[in-house]
Order: structure tokens, then C-alpha cells, then sequence
């Protein structure tokens, strides 16, 4: 059987669905962002098949703006981050429930 | 040939992403991120397989290589011992199990059911001269916003990371 549009796009879902289970389940700040890489990522993967398998390459384009944002993200989220464990000393959702009653 | 390979890649793809976000063997975060990197690099080989060329070269570059050593650094930076096991809250393993379980059910539903609308014979190539020509012609104004974005990532990330944060 030959591989075509759809076996990549469940690669993508599984990814996908791979990253959101880390962000619900693990408890730890960076693996939680480094799940929301792989989400990002499962994305990109999408966009590259659909611009293949349509001739059209704006999917590719849209996935070079998309690594570009992610990687501001990425230094960004990683900043908050180590400004949160300067003043709170734990990177551990469960210990940062400050608004919680 | 091709086909062989992409099943590799694609099973590759997913065991790594599953070591990143639940190893049984280490709960470092290290071990966590260099699991990423190994998902990152068999998504690159993913994208050659698609003809994509440079986005398999920005990948390893940009993601492999800069995202991840900054996730090395920050996880030096703070020092995390590999953390002690907690208990897993069978609640919350038990709720996230079923909602992801029923968004890939929405998902693999309705792509069974899409008029996706492929090409029989795929016949684009994304090498650098074309996605050159077209990131510089038609998007334009684009690219030139995302090097302004970058830039307020930039500041951005210099005054979080004052030492005095108001």
C-alpha cells in the first residue's frame, strides 16, 4: 500500500494527541513545555504533508513562520520560567497554587 | 524504499515522543529532552521524505540545535535532581486518558471522513530557491514582521531576566 496524504496525517494526530496527554498528566513545568513542542511540532508535520500532497507549497511557508514563532516562545516561556523558580524555588505545578483558594 | 522508510521514521517518530513525556526508566528532565531531540531529528527525516528540504534543515538547525540547547541550559540552570516520585493522582491520569482518548477519536473520525482532495502523484519539490523566491516575493511583509518579533522576544527575555524583577 502506498503511503499518501493520510498515513502522515495520523502520524500527526498521534503526535498530537501524544503532546496534550504530557500537558495533562505530567507535573513538571519543562516537560510540560517541551509536550507543547511536540503539539507544535505534530502541527508542522500536517502543514508539510497537506502543502506536498496539494502542490502548493504556502503549507511550507507557514511552517517556516511557525518554527520562528516557536523558537521566540520557547526563550520567552523558558525567561518566565526561571524567573518563577527564582522567587518560588520549585518548578512543580503542584507547589505553585498561589491563586487557588 | 520510501515507504519502508517512512514507517521507520514515523515509528521512531512516536516511541521517542512517548520516552519524552513518560520514561519508565528515568524521571530526569534531561533524559526527557534528549528524547525531544531524537523526536525532532526523525521528524526531520519525516520531512525529507516529503521533499522538503530546508524546513528538514531548519528543523535539526533551529530545533535540534538552539530550542534544545536552551532547554539544556535552563535545566542546568535550575538544578533539578531528578525529581522524587510523587504520587500520580489517579484522578487526574484516569481524566487526561480519556479526553485525550475521545479527541483522537474526534480526530481520526472525521479524517476518515474528509474529501482531503490529494494529488495522485505529488510533484512538489520545497527546495530552497523556491521557498526563497516565495518568502521573499509574496510574503515579504510577513517575514519582516517576524524579525520584529523576534526582536521583542529578545528585550523581552533581557528584562525578565533581570535580577530585580518588579
Amino acid at each position: 500500500m502506498n503511503v499518501g496524504l493520510e498515513h502522515y496525517l495520523v502520524v500527526s494526530v498521534l503526535l498530537f494527541c501524544l503532546g496534550l496527554l504530557g500537558v495533562i498528566v505530567r507535573r513538571n513545568l519543562l516537560i510540560i513545555y517541551m509536550s507543547l513542542e511536540l503539539m507544535l511540532n505534530a502541527a508542522n508535520l500536517a502543514l508539510v504533508a497537506f502543502s506536498r500532497f496539494n502542490n502548493n507549497l504556502d503549507g511550507q511557508v507557514f511552517v517556516f513562520f511557525s518554527i520562528t514563532v516557536a523558537a521566540a516562545e520557547v526563550s520567552v516561556g523558558l525567561a518566565l520560567i526561571v524567573a518563577l523558580y527564582r522567587k518560588r524555588r520549585t518548578a512543580h505545578v503542584e507547589d505553585l497554587t498561589t491563586m487557588k483558594l | 524504499m520510501q515507504d519502508a522508510l517512512f514507517y521507520v521514521f514515523a515509528f521512531l517518530t512516536l516511541v521517542f515522543g512517548f520516552l519524552v513525556i513518560a520514561n519508565p526508566f528515568s524521571r530526569n528532565p534531561v533524559t526527557s529532552a534528549m528524547f525531544l531531540v531524537l523526536t525532532i531529528v526523525s521528524l526531520a527525516g519525516l520531512f525529507v521524505l516529503l521533499h522538503a528540504f530546508f524546513l528538514a534543515a531548519v528543523q535539526v538547525l533551529v530545533y535540534a540545535g538552539a530550542v534544545m540547547v536552551l532547554f539544556l541550559f535552563v535545566i542546568m540552570l535550575l538544578d533539578l535532581k531528578a525529581e522524587e516520585r510523587r504520587k500520580i493522582k489517579v484522578l487526574g491520569l484516569v481524566g487526561g486518558l480519556v479526553s485525550v482518548g475521545t479527541i483522537l477519536i474526534i480526530f481520526l473520525s472525521s479524517l476518515l471522513n474528509a474529501p482531503l482532495g490529494a494529488a495522485e502523484s505529488p510533484v512538489l519539490d520545497g527546495g530552497t530557491v523556491r521557498l526563497g523566491r516565495l518568502l521573499f516575493t509574496e510574503y515579504l511583509l510577513p517575514f519582516e514582521i517576524v524579525s520584529v518579533l523576534l526582536l521583542v522576544a529578545m528585550v523581552g527575555v533581557v528584562l525578565l531576566s533581570k535580577k530585580d524583577l518588579k
